[in-house]
């Protein structure tokens, strides 16, 4: 059974998945407007949303968000119910709201404040929204209001009923009960009220059968039936009208007090006792003509939502993502012992068109379909994080002063949900880079003969088995003269270096790069490009840059569609197997002695087209044997890392390029630096997979100019 | 045992009316939509509908007509879960037949006893 825990989880998912319908129904209603049709059922879906959130949040009592959303939510019944048309403008705000109340959302779940301070102004431009008639004010949370019947005005009168000291006297209530024809019709039943009643006290009834008439004149759904009805009860009067709540317009009811006789000292008994002192206190009567069809506007809605229910939807279950985790790792295992088999069948001379052989290929083709099928089930198309990059894009347009238009494009790739939790970091840090330093002023714009509207556009696509993220902006583009100065002076290059375009703009990537000629709310808090680019890299991604002067900037993200697979190049180091990732190799090379230096520091470097790159011994790096004299009988991968250009590892031998599946180390050992994780390879055993960038930051060599030729010595 | 059909289109709230309804020891269906709901009234034979107003597809109101309409189950008891933020709903949702309103968010107790009050449970 469920916990209130675990139903406020429920909530907050709930949550995610409203706002994201939301966002989705008001960017559906912007571009409606523009083509001026406007689809109520949009415009429904939006309200319900809010409508959802608000139910939910009253539930746990989540006032500041029950408030926003009832506010929001009252402007939106009057979009719903045409009294305000949606115009740009106005959409415009509602997209505000949405996001402050994903902001508020995210606030309730983790207890922290908003981030955004957007609220009182947003409620205020909401309230200006309203035609003042259809203005409710804010309910209160988890305390119902008392019922109150909107015609009678009437209210249960419990003062009428203090008693002073006589209070835990029994009353007695005089009821006469007149259900009307309508009672019975919506589902009631005189003997219900009779038992509520009676859980209350005793009570005796009584009918006046009198306008019952001949069997043949009777009408079975016709009420011919009233009662008068004793209730003895210490229950207040308030209890007995509870009875009737429901009922209230379905029966003539009139209830009188009058309380015992009993033995009380008190006077006031005196004023209570007779019946001259019995006071009607409630009564009502039936309205027969209450009961037409509803009103027209309920019949349509009906109707257009039966319409809409053709509308094609999935059929989806929900999964404990820990199961399907396991089932990735259960795939994961079957690959590898598939592999395992098909080896010893190989040697066992077994392999090729033998019946095994050709078992053990089908084999291999299911079980690789069934591992793509089971990683499909972690992937997630890329939209709702798309959507938050607009959310980012209007705070920061909004911040930067800047009026921004943003495109997306691909919202259906579907990539691995860790990759993308992982991505919202660093894409938002791009985006907001693109709105902040990206795009020009508006007064530069127009110089430039540009729209002064900036242009942002995000896009996903697949190639050749990755994901490929692209961040463009239509800004003035990387300032190259002044980004190689700001290096110069951060003493991140030497002042004589000689950069082409490219290299330049990859000193964004360094630690501590920052533009910001003013520190902004944006960018001004420390981070920088490098930040995105270690954590593209964690993700087993690669970033990367381009710029035309003028035209604007391009930013490239590449990453795996699975973190739970990785394809690794299996080399030799020392007779252990290791795996590096492909995606960190740049290129492979057999080092002649000649490109060889030995460098003061003890070091070794290899000159790899013009340039000096450090060498990283893995077998001395992970203590297998001292580092080797000779390099030049190795084979050396050139990878990229953040910290330094470029590495070139030592490893004896290339074995082969293929997937191998991740099996992580942390939970057992924590953190080995340098290994990125195992993974078990065809003959069964396992192999570390090495994390070239921290292999690299361990050596902590910095690169140093060669002082002699070694090639003679080596 | 009392069979309830809980038709609310908020996962959230559905899940509340479970946990509230099976420890009250009743039977309890739940459905998505108005129309979801009516396409389960005949398997599932409920005692009691309770439904939310505003849903997608089909809503409360559509219900109670639906119900009322039909033959089988026009006598059906069926309570409304109201918000605050429709004074008029009350007023409305009798109108089209209902027989009752819980205000959300709904108190367990008075919910619970609201149930028995309109049915012989």
């Amino acid at each position: 059974m469920s916990s209130t825990l675990d139903i406020r989880n429920t909530f907050f998912q709930e949550c995610e998945e409203l706002l994201e319908s939301l966002d989705d129904g008001l960017n559906m209603l912007a571009s409606a407007i523009e083509d001026d049709l406007v689809d109520p059922e949009v415009v429904n879906g939006v309200f319900r949303a809010v409508h959802s959130i608000k139910g939910g949040a009253a539930a746990f009592g989540l006032d500041v968000l029950v408030r926003f959303a009832h506010q929001f939510e009252t402007v939106l019944d009057e979009v719903r119910s045409g009294r305000l048309a949606p115009a740009a403008d106005i959409v415009a705000i509602f997209l505000r709201c949405a996001d402050y109340l994903a902001d508020l959302v995210n606030s309730a779940r983790n207890s922290v404040e908003p981030k955004s301070a957007a609220g009182p102004d947003l409620l205020k431009r909401l309230a200006q929204l309203v035609t003042p008639s259809a203005a409710t004010p804010a309910p209160a949370v988890a305390s119902p209001p008392a019922p109150v019947d909107t015609e009678t005005g009437f209210q249960p009168l419990a003062i009428a009923l203090d008693f002073g000291p006589g209070f835990d006297a029994p009353a007695e209530y005089r009821i006469r009960f007149a259900p009307s024809r309508q009672f019975y019709a919506v589902g009631n039943d005189a003997v219900l009220i009779f038992r509520a009643l009676q859980d209350l006290g005793e009570l005796t009834t009584q009918v006046d059968a009198s306008l019952l008439p001949d069997l043949k004149d009777l009408d079975w759904a016709e009420s011919y039936l009233t009662w008068d009805l004793t209730l003895t009860t210490q229950e207040s009067l308030t209890a007995v009208q509870e009875v009737f709540e429901f009922v209230e317009g379905l029966c003539a009811l009139e209830i009188t007090a009058a309380q015992v006789e009993v033995d009380l000292p008190d006077p006031l008994t005196v004023d209570t006792s007779a019946d001259a002192a019995a006071e009607i206190v409630a009564e009502s009567e039936p309205k027969p003509e209450e009961t037409p069809p509803p009103s027209p506007s309920g019949k349509t809605e009906a109707r257009k939502g039966a319409a809409a229910s053709g509308n094609g939807q999935k059929g989806s279950v929900r999964v404990d993502l820990e199961l399907v985790d396991r089932l990735i790792n259960i795939v994961g295992e079957l690959v590898i012992n598939q592999a395992v088999l098909a080896q010893c069948a190989h040697d066992a001379g077994l392999g090729g068109q033998s019946e095994i052989g050709v078992g053990l290929d089908e084999f291999r083709n299911l079980a690789r379909e069934l591992q793509e099928n089971v990683m499909a089930i972690r992937a997630q198309s890329v939209k709702p994080l798309f959507q938050r990059m607009a959310r980012i894009v209007r705070e920061a347009s909004d911040l930067a002063g800047k009026s921004v238009t943003f495109d997306t494009e691909g919202e259906s790739v579907e990539v691995d949900k860790t990759v993308i939790e992982r991505l919202v970091d660093p894409l938002t840090h791009i985006i907001r880079n693109a709105v902040d330093h990206g795009l020009e002023a508006q007064e530069a714009r127009l110089a430039a003969g540009k729209s002064e509207v900036g242009r942002v556009r995000l896009t996903a696509a697949h190639r050749s088995g990755r994901v490929l993220i692209e961040v463009s902006d239509d800004g003035g583009g990387i300032n190259r003269a002044k980004v190689k100065q700001i290096a110069i002076r951060k003493g991140l290059i030497p002042e004589d270096s000689v950069l082409d375009d490219s290299a330049i703009d990859k000193l964004l990537f360094l630690p501590g790069f920052s533009t910001a000629e003013k520190v902004t709310d944006l960018s001004g808090r420390g981070v920088g490009m490098d930040v995105v680019r270690s954590a593209i890299q964690s993700l087993g991604g690669r970033v990367n840059i381009s710029s035309t002067p003028g035209k604007g900037t391009t930013i490239t993200i590449s990453l795996p569609l699975t973190l739970a697979v990785l394809d690794g190049m299996v080399v030799d180091v020392a007779g252990q197997t290791m795996v590096v990732p492909i995606t960190a190799i740049v290129e492979t090379l057999r080092p002649s002695a000649a490109d060889l230096h030995r460098v003061a520091a003890g070091g070794v470097v290899v000159a790899v087209r013009e340039h000096f790159v450090p060498i990283v011994d893995l077998a001395e790096t992970f203590g297998h044997r001292p580092a080797t004299a000779d390099y030049s009988k190795m084979v050396l991968l050139l990878v990229e890392s953040g910290e330094q250009e470029r590495w070139a590892l030592a490893v004896d031998r290339i074995h082969d390029q293929r997937q191998v599946v991740i099996k992580g180390l942390e939970s057992n050992y924590g953190h080995v630096p340098g290994v990125a994780a195992a993974t078990i390879l065809g003959d069964g055993k396992i192999a570390l997979i090495i994390d070239p960038d921290e292999t690299a930051q361990r050596m902590q060599r910095k690169p140093q100019a060669p002082i002699a030729r070694v090639s003679e010595e080596v | 045992m009392l069979t309830v059909l809980a038709i609310d289109d908020s996962r959230t709230i559905r899940e509340m009316l479970r946990e509230t309804l099976v420890n009250a020891g009743f039977d309890v269906h739940l459905a998505v939509d108005g129309q979801d709901g009516l396409d389960k009234l005949q398997s599932i034979q409920p005692h009691v509908i309770i439904t939310d107003i505003n849903m997608p597809r089909l809503d409360g109101f559509g219900v109670i007509e639906a119900v009322r309409a039909g033959s089988a189950f026009s006598a059906l008891p069926i309570l409304v879960l109201t918000t605050e933020s429709a004074p008029d709903l009350k007023d409305r949702a009798r109108k089209s037949g209902a027989t009752g309103w819980i205000v959300k968010p709904f108190d367990d107790t008075k919910l619970v006893s609201a149930i028995r009050r309109i049915t012989a449970h």
